[in-house]
């Protein structure tokens, strides 16, 4: 058995490598896709934290599932911003979207 | 079986070292399609984090939703979106150096903290199966159930209300 503080490290170093493309892209889609790496790294804590404390092994999976679904939701959704705002602005860099700055 | 036995955890660190660099080239990567793709393969790894991990349901919920209908949107969204094959646009802003350093102090911060707590661990690997999730669905977290339904109807509506054209 793998010891847990190894995959807390793993997911520690997973979740950055997400905050690093969420801060530094200047695609929305790139940032879309950054996201769903932090969100995994979140995944797999729960799923590590489950299986190898004493808690009931259920409730960790059960929690993993809804966060997929609520990414699934957010993906879509995101998704469609992204194409309305390209329709109506003919850019999806986030530093070109300014139409709200001053 | 155990998987862990047959494969042994030398194997097991080369195989979070690998979707390590898997998640970096996606973020780093200029071409987003190719960045997309590295976004598929990091995902299959998850996936098989999961099987290691005894949760076959999720590793199986993994790579039908993530790498099947996630990765489908992703790769729809930038074809319909992106210019590729311009490299003289620049894909990332002028703050990568102060994100790395501040990122970099987290994890300095972050991993002795992960590495003096001591978790109460128990000595077997706790696993379950998709019967008994099911079960847990229904009984104990069936409000959550029921309100994730009505989540994903909204976020249906909502999809298809911002992305159809005005005419």
């Amino acid at each position: 058995m793998l010891p847990l503080s190894h995959i807390l490290i793993f997911t520690t170093l997973l979740f950055l490598i997400g905050l690093y493309g969420v801060l530094t892209r200047r695609n929305v889609v790139g940032i879309l896709i950054s996201i769903e790496i932090m969100l995994n790294a979140a995944n797999i804590n729960f799923v590590a934290f489950s299986a190898s404390l004493d808690v009931s092994p259920q409730i960790g999976q059960v929690f993993v599932i809804f966060i997929i679904v609520l990414a699934a939701a957010t993906a879509s959704v995101a998704l469609a911003i992204v194409l309305s705002i390209y329709r109506n602005q003919k850019t999806i860099y986030t530093d070109e979207i300014d139409l709200l700055k001053w | 079986m155990d998987i862990f036995g047959l494969i042994g955890p030398a194997s097991f660190y080369g195989f979070m070292a690998g979707i390590l660099v898997l998640a970096v080239l996606t973020v780093t990567t200029r071409n987003l399609f190719h960045s997309a793709i590295f976004l598929a393969f990091t995902l299959i790894g998850v996936a098989c984090i999961y099987f290691f991990l005894r949760a076959e349901f999720l590793g199986g919920v993994q790579i039908l939703l993530y790498v099947g209908a996630i990765m489908t949107l992703v790769i729809f969204a930038i074809m319909l979106t992106a210019k590729m094959g311009d490299p003289s646009i620049p894909q990332s802003n002028r703050q990568r150096l102060p994100v790395f350093l501040a990122l970099a102090a987290l994890a300095f911060l972050l991993v002795p903290q992960i590495v003096k707590t001591s978790w109460k661990v128990v000595e077997s690997l706790k696993t379950t199966s998709a019967v008994e999730l099911g079960q847990a669905l229904m009984s104990e977290f069936v409000l959550p159930f029921e309100l994730i339904s009505i989540v994903l109807l909204a976020a249906l509506i909502g999809a298809i209300a911002i992305a159809r054209s005005d005419q």
